[in-house]
């Protein structure tokens, strides 16, 4: 037997592939009746769709049924969106519903993703293509109808919070089939003739019927096209319609159009509040380190007693011409010192202090000294110096000391 | 467009760079207290627009020729 066993797991899981690589199960509409609805503490919805001949195991988890529009109940006739996948535990399979519509509007939910997909690809919702809001919008342009209570919570949010802004008011139908052509034409004419610089688009909550003029595609074209930059505010806030795609800032609700339209007058104050505190801040800083330098200048000797700084500086310099006098006078008095030693000394050298001493020096007659024996011969007259005069002599005999 | 907001919008953008060259502390005191004098002025008339502002609701309505025309529009309801 050359059969390979699997287990449990391994097949399910097998068969989970096999289904989730299928491109009709990974993404399908099912139409069917509700039976069996549950609805657990965890927040996920299941349920049984059924027809005449069969039924199909499904379930909606928390983050999908949080955009149900309404509230599923046994028996009602559905679409429901998502994908066919194995659940391992039971060896079942089941749709994992991601949308869940009431069936009778089915088509204008097929008729909403076909238009979805076509305006993406030609880059209508390209978030490149979306323009910054306006800090402190002047002139604010609303087109909705004039009638609804979503022009007057608008109002009511803008007074409270930016009453500097000016509102223009575009009145438009926003239900029925004259609507989307009413819509597109107010953002045109508001562009045309620069009413404003934003532009809040919206109506209040309703079917998906009545939202639907927000999903034409002449809506879309007027918001991608204008140059006022645009908020859609449409309805509630788990409606999606195409117009907040191609905004450039989707809010939940006419209210938070209006919210996200103005800054807070609140917070405006509290800035301006900041602003006072900072120059406070700066210029006590700036006048603390003048003082300061001020402080040291003015404790400084010369500017705290001019006359006792003065007469220090005198006696500064008096100090000083004293010690440079005394200075010369002990120089003089060593030069003195030194001439009288060398004074002596040379006195000491002299040849007259030898002859005192009973030598004598022997001059010849023209006064050269004799310093030898070769110098005199016999017969020669010299003069002998003595201590206290001189007499001649003649020399009558030279002998050479030998050496 | 709105004269009021245009003027706050103005006069916040001068706040910010006063308090930005203040903050600096590279300009001398004299001219530190002639910012500071601005400033407050300014901030002073700020807060002063926004106490006296009041929401201008119009209705848009379109002329013969095709021109805008402004309507009042009343939304409060009357006290």
């Amino acid at each position: 037997m050359t059969q390979q066993v699997l287990t449990i797991t391994q097949i399910n899981e097998y068969i989970r592939m096999k289904m989730d690589s299928d491109q009709l199960l990974s993404s399908l509409a099912v139409k069917g009746e509700i039976s069996n609805y549950k609805l657990y503490p965890s927040g996920h919805h299941y349920f049984t769709l059924k027809d005449e001949a069969g039924a199909l195991k499904c379930v909606m988890f928390k983050g999908n049924a949080v955009r149900l529009r309404f509230r599923p109940e046994n028996g009602m006739k559905v679409i429901a969106m998502g994908k066919i996948s194995v659940y391992p535990r039971d060896g079942a399979y089941q749709l994992y519903c991601t949308g869940l519509v009431m069936d009778g509007v089915g088509d204008l939910y097929a008729a909403f993703e076909q238009l979805k997909a076509k305006l993406a690809a030609q880059g209508l919702f390209d978030p490149n293509h979306k323009k910054p809001l306006p800090k402190y919008p002047g002139v604010i342009g609303i087109v909705t109808s004039s009638a609804g209570a979503a022009v007057h919570d608008m109002l009511r949010i803008l007074r409270k919070r930016y009453p500097l802004t000016k509102v223009l008011l575009l009145p438009v139908r926003v239900q029925g089939a004259e609507a989307p052509g009413e819509i597109a034409a107010a953002i045109r004419y508001a562009n045309y003739h620069q009413l404003a610089d934003l532009l809040i688009v919206g109506r209040g909550g309703g079917s998906i019927e009545d939202l639907w003029a927000f999903n034409d595609e002449i809506v879309a074209r007027a918001i991608y096209d204008s140059a006022i930059p645009v908020i859609s505010a449409v309805g509630h806030e788990p409606d999606f319609t195409i117009a907040d795609f191609v905004a450039d800032v989707r809010a939940a609700t006419p209210s938070n159009g209006a919210e996200l339209a103005v800054p807070d007058q609140d917070a405006l104050r509290q800035n301006l509040d900041g602003i006072s505190a900072a120059m406070v801040t700066a210029i006590s800083r700036q006048i603390k380190a003048a003082r300061q330098h001020l402080d040291v200048l003015s404790g400084s000797a010369p500017l705290q007693s001019p006359e006792g700084y003065l007469l220090q500086q005198k006696k500064t310099l008096e100090l000083l011409r004293n010690r440079l006098l005394s200075c010369q006078k002990q120089q003089i008095s060593d030069k003195q010192q030194r001439y009288i030693a060398l004074t002596a000394k040379l006195d000491a050298m002299s040849p007259l202090k030898v002859l005192t001493r009973g030598f004598a020096m022997a001059q010849k007659e023209n006064n050269e000294i004799i310093r030898s024996v070769k110098d005199v011969d016999r017969g020669d007259v010299v003069n002998i110096r003595l201590r206290d005069g001189r007499f001649t002599a003649a020399v009558t005999d030279v002998k050479e000391r030998a050496l | 467009m709105n004269q009021d907001n245009k003027t706050f919008e103005e006069s916040l953008k001068r706040l910010e760079q006063i308090v930005r060259s203040m903050e600096r502390g590279d300009v001398a005191l004299e001219e530190s207290l002639k910012l500071f004098q601005e400033g407050t002025d300014l901030v002073r008339n700020c807060q002063k627009l926004l106490d006296e502002a009041e929401l201008q609701v119009k209705k848009v309505m379109t002329a013969t020729d095709g021109s805008p025309v402004l309507e009042d529009f009343n939304d409060e309801p009357n006290a």
